[in-house]
């Protein structure tokens, strides 16, 4: 393909890692968290980890909507498909997601509920118009990437005067989840959270621009460098991350020249402040309530709100309490460190966020990566 | 009047109704004017609910196998649900080794259907089964209310032969065997997908669907002895097929992804929609396990069949208590690839 076989080329691939190990200092380790679950595929998927000096460590962070997506909310679309009869449309990897009484939506669905997987809001958009006599819910998830499509639809069904169309909101913020992640407890101790940088998001940043990463690039004094999701940018953006903690810099750099710009994507930008405004707090399932760190719809598109058109009440649900999820997303702990990993909490029967998508830390160590921890056995 | 007082079936224009399935004169009369006559042979002009056939050859075992199909949409680029499920089950057959000899069917209709689609479909299974050699030798057919069904669903069992010594299944992966693959991977799935009334793209790829029996043939006769496990890689793809094969056999399998054969198209296609080609389905492919000293000739043969151009070389099967699947990423990493987890593409065969 071309474009893209370009940024997966192994021979340049070796160069890059070459030249990691070249600049490498050898009184200390080095621990970079890539915030965006894009990045944690592409590092399980291409066998990046093989490639990457022993002292170069990577931390998977909580950039998964899926994942960081709370039992509770799960709980509330599931209740709108079975007890109110609407017609819930959202991604597929939402589907497995687990929720409270042993279900999900896929499960809710053999129950009789009428869910059905989109490949864009805008197809929930045109179910809803093609089916007037139903209400049409879209269970809308995600970063700053998926967020902009979202506004376009709630904007759109305005326009239109579709009653029938809504939208139950969970888009989330990263700047306010890697701040989160450098606040915590573990962080303020110093040394207790190993991370010496972070490889910023792809998508989110062509949306919200590289502007954004600079106040806590500062403030924290963590490098960060904005990475595309091909192997060849994220081997780039760790090599450039190691320049920038052996110079004692802590700048926000741009690797994916070819799509991020410092101000990102201003139409998008424009179109998600016309139709949501920040959510005082949100639960991240792993990281707890974070304040400031999601959306809502504005009053003035109220209608097409789901919560509000369906006066849902929002009960937060605690995790399985062996379960590291939480520990895992900040860094603190490994997937293997985990008691259920492996044993209870499988691709198939995830217990905590981190195992329900592909691009969860433990799903992708569990798919792509477990052949290297002995003690996971087959069976 | 008419010869019989029985007016023919409106095949341009008419649907199947609950007495099609009702065993009257109508069910009677879908049966003889629609499939008995694109399905033809000696064995269904017996006219009984069974069909009486030869017993096999001496030093011979009977094989036998069954698959039932819901593909949808039920026409897609490259075949139909009616030649996918006579070209599924020979290759269900085909996979133990042995030589397909007769297929039966069963038909299991929505009321409302109709009989022009339902006599492409018929149609189309009987262009393939005589393409194959290999008769539909009895059927059924029922009928389920309106919402009941979708549209039609098919159920081919088929009965074969193999010689007695010829053992070939999916616990005899030895360490050190060779893994071959047939040709291209991806094709069926991304064919049916592309059809899906969500998905707004066009693709001019066709589904592989094909009978791979004369490809198994080929193999055996360049190596009577030495090819120990054939599958054909369906729903959960190549990845899925060779972690049921490193089960079952009690090894591991150590691939290189550069070896493995796809077209262009169909990688971007899988690119686009976040899927990974490895469990994505194929209907005319197949993964032949084979010892060391005959890969070679084996895999000759492949490519010297036209169903076996493309074939490879992907891999070897390793000694691995864990029965793991590693691939040596093009990237020159390494990297698990694990069984399917939840579903990739529902209803794809």
């Amino acid at each position: 393909m071309k474009y893209i076989d370009e940024y997966r080329d192994g021979e340049l691939a070796r160069g890059i890692a070459a030249r990691i190990a070249e600049q490498l200092r050898t009184d200390r380790r080095y621990h970079f968290m890539e915030f965006c679950g894009g990045h944690t595929h592409t590092i399980s998927r291409y066998g990046i980890a093989e490639l990457l000096p022993a002292s170069v460590r990577m931390i998977h962070g909580p950039g998964c909507p899926v994942c960081v997506l709370p039992i509770g909310r799960i709980d509330q679309a599931i209740a709108l498909a079975l007890d109110r009869g609407v017609t819930l449309c959202t991604y597929g990897d939402v589907m497995r997601v687990p929720a409270s009484g042993e279900l999900s939506l896929l499960r809710a669905k053999a129950r009789g509920a009428d869910i059905r997987m989109v490949y864009s809001a805008a197809d929930a958009l045109k179910r809803a118009r093609e089916h007037p006599d139903h209400e049409v819910v879209f269970l809308a998830i995600g970063f700053e990437t998926t967020t902009p499509p979202t506004a376009l639809v709630i904007r759109q069904a305005a326009r239109e005067g579709l009653g029938n169309f809504s939208v139950l909101c969970n888009h989330v913020l990263t700047p306010s989840a890697i701040t989160h992640i450098l606040e915590s407890a573990e962080a303020r101790q110093f040394g207790a959270v190993p991370i010496d940088g972070f490889i910023g998001p792809a998508h989110v940043s062509i949306v919200i621009g590289s502007a954004p990463y600079e106040p806590f690039a500062e403030r924290y004094r963590k490098p960060v460098v904005i990475a595309g999701f091909e192997p060849l940018d994220v081997m780039q953006a760790i090599a450039m991350l190691v320049r920038q903690v052996n110079e004692g810099r802590a700048e926000v750099e741009n690797e994916f020249v070819r799509a991020v710009t410092r101000e990102g994507n201003r139409a998008a930008q424009a179109v998600v402040a016309e139709v949501f405004e920040l959510r005082s707090s949100f639960e991240w399932r792993g990281l707890g309530e974070v304040p400031f760190s999601a959306l809502q719809i504005r009053p003035e598109f109220a209608a097409f709100d789901a919560e509000r058109r369906f006066g849902l009440v929002y009960r937060p649900v605690p995790d399985h309490k062996q379960c590291e999820c939480g520990a895992i997303l900040r860094g603190v702990k490994r997937p293997s460190d985990c008691k259920l990993f492996g044993n209870v909490c499988t691709p198939e029967t995830p217990v905590g966020s981190c195992m329900v998508s592909s691009e969860g830390a433990c799903a992708a160590h569990y798919s792509y990566g477990r052949f290297r921890d002995i003690e996971v056995r087959a069976t | 009047m008419k010869k019989g007082y029985v007016r023919p079936l409106d095949l341009r224009h008419g649907r199947v109704d609950m007495n099609h399935g009702a065993g009257g004169r109508a069910g009677a009369q879908l049966i003889e004017q629609l499939f008995a006559r694109a399905l033809d042979n000696e064995f269904l002009r017996q006219g009984d609910d069974g069909a009486r056939l030869p017993a096999p050859p001496p030093g011979h075992r009977l094989v036998m196998a069954t698959d039932a199909h819901v593909v949808s949409p039920l026409f897609f680029p490259g075949g139909d649900i009616g030649s996918l499920s006579v070209h599924g089950t020979i290759n269900d057959v085909a996979m133990l080794g042995a030589t397909p000899l007769y297929l039966s069917a069963s038909f299991i209709l929505e009321e409302g259907f109709a009989l022009s689609e339902l006599q492409r479909i018929v149609d189309s299974m009987a262009a393939a089964s005589r393409a194959a050699g290999v008769p539909v030798v009895t059927g059924d057919t029922k009928v389920v209310e309106k919402g009941k069904g979708d549209g039609v669903f098919i159920s081919t069992t088929g009965v074969g032969i193999v010689p007695e010594d010829r053992l070939i299944g999916g616990a005899r992966a030895r360490p050190g065997d060779v893994v071959l693959l047939s040709g291209t991977i991806g094709e069926h799935g991304v064919a049916v997908l592309s059809q899906r009334e969500s998905l707004d793209f066009e693709t001019a790829i066709v589904s592989d669907s094909a009978a791979l029996h004369t490809l198994v043939a080929a193999m055996l006769a360049a190596a009577p002895s030495g090819v120990q496990v054939l599958r054909d890689p369906t729903r959960g793809g190549l990845a899925t097929t060779l972690n049921e094969i490193a089960h079952q056999s009690g090894v591991g399998m150590s691939l290189v992804e550069s070896d493995i054969p796809m077209l262009a198209q169909v990688e971007a296609v899988c690119e686009l929609l976040g899927l990974d080609p490895l469990y994505v389905a194929n209907e005319g492919k197949l993964v032949a396990i084979v010892a060391p000293e005959v890969a070679d000739a084996v895999l000759a043969a492949m490519r010297a069949h036209p169903l076996g151009r493309h074939a490879a070389r992907i891999g070897r099967v390793t000694d691995d208590a864990r029965h793991f699947v590693e691939m040596a990423t093009r990237f020159g990493g390494c990297r698990l690839v694990d069984w399917l987890s939840g579903e990739q593409l529902p209803r794809i065969c």
